[in-house]
């Protein structure tokens, strides 16, 4: 399915955002995710099915003001 | 003490993370300026630069209290998304809520702003709002269940001090109580002494020190100059006059005739 990750397009047969997450490199790694504007909390990545156009952030700590 | 949230802090002093020329610089800079709260963001991760991995490294290596921000949001929603994702990474129930109206001037949408309050206060963050200077809009960040209120001076990172400065004055005469602390568009150390000498609680900045020539020194100056107008806050300062009253009691100076007092 086709579905976007931070702002780019990606093709994925993820089945959930953390199956999404580990697939891009993220196990065990210090991010955050949304799914459509909405946090999901990383207890619930692995029950957060994908679908087809759903728009993930998946952000980390960084410099600030 | 800054009490904010149930925390106390010996300094007055709040340190922005963004625009330092490296990390090591960031935190010379920290240290020097005796901060013990810093802001920090969030950003989108590439999986392959895993640039935030190592900030986070670092800020837990700083060791002072994180103030994570929901810089770029430009709606409630966002921001409220946003802070909910920085309360895990961080794990703080602090959040510097920001919420932009525009791309030029940086200001806060208050509306949004106001909204976004009332939603994350009640599900249990702490919220220091970046708010203008309207005394209506604090009234109801206020009535939002926000404890402290963070005003701008001026546009963020524009140097340009207190835009006004009346406005701040109204703003501590309504909120004797609570901690008020001006954040954004402050440029010298003298503007930082002049937000003190008002009898505000703290001071905000980043821009100043992390795009000064020498980072580190600036940073020690605000510094000083905030602990400086802190104690002239304390002391109790002389009232302004229009006209002068004599240092040096004039009776019994040498060529004294009294006729000359008049």
């Amino acid at each position: 399915m086709q579905i976007l990750v931070n702002g780019k397009r990606l093709t994925t047969d993820a089945n959930s955002l953390d199956d999404l997450c580990r697939a891009l490199g993220f196990t065990d790694a210090k991010i955050a995710t949304a799914v459509n504007g909405a946090f999901v909390a990383a207890t619930a990545r692995a029950r957060t099915p994908l679908t087809e156009a759903d728009e993930i952030e998946i952000v980390a700590p960084r410099q600030g003001g | 003490m800054l009490e904010l949230y149930g925390s106390e802090f010996s300094s007055r002093m709040l340190l922005g993370t963004a625009g330092y020329a490296s990390p090591d610089l960031l935190r010379q800079a920290v240290e020097a300026s005796g901060a013990e709260i810093v802001t920090v963001s969030l950003r989108r991760e590439s999986a392959r630069a895993k640039t935030g991995q190592g900030f986070w490294g670092l800020i837990e290596e700083l060791g002072r209290q994180v103030l994570p921000n929901t810089a770029g949001c430009r709606s409630a929603k966002e921001a409220i998304t946003t802070a909910q994702m920085a309360r895990e990474l961080f794990g703080t129930n602090w959040i510097k809520l920001e919420v932009i109206a525009n791309d030029d001037t940086l200001q806060p949408d208050v509306f949004g702003l106001v909204e976004a309050a009332t939603e994350l206060n009640a599900d249990g963050f702490d919220v220091l709002p970046y708010t203008t200077e309207d005394l209506s809009v604090a009234e109801r960040l206020a009535a939002a269940g926000c404890e402290v209120l963070m005003p701008w001076g001026s546009p963020i990172g524009s140097a340009r001090g207190l835009a006004n400065k009346t406005a701040l004055k109204t703003l501590r005469a309504y909120f004797p109580d609570t901690p008020l602390i001006v954040d954004a568009g402050l440029g010298v150390p003298s503007h930082a002494a002049e937000v003190m000498e008002l009898g505000y609680d703290g001071v905000l900045l980043n821009t100043a020190v992390a795009k000064a020539g020498n980072p580190v020194a600036m940073a020690r100056g605000f510094a000083r100059a905030i602990e400086g107008g802190r104690l002239a806050y304390e002391a109790g300062i002389v009232e302004p006059r229009d006209m002068a009253t004599p240092s040096t009691p004039i009776a019994g100076t040498p060529f004294f005739k009294i006729d000359n007092a008049s």
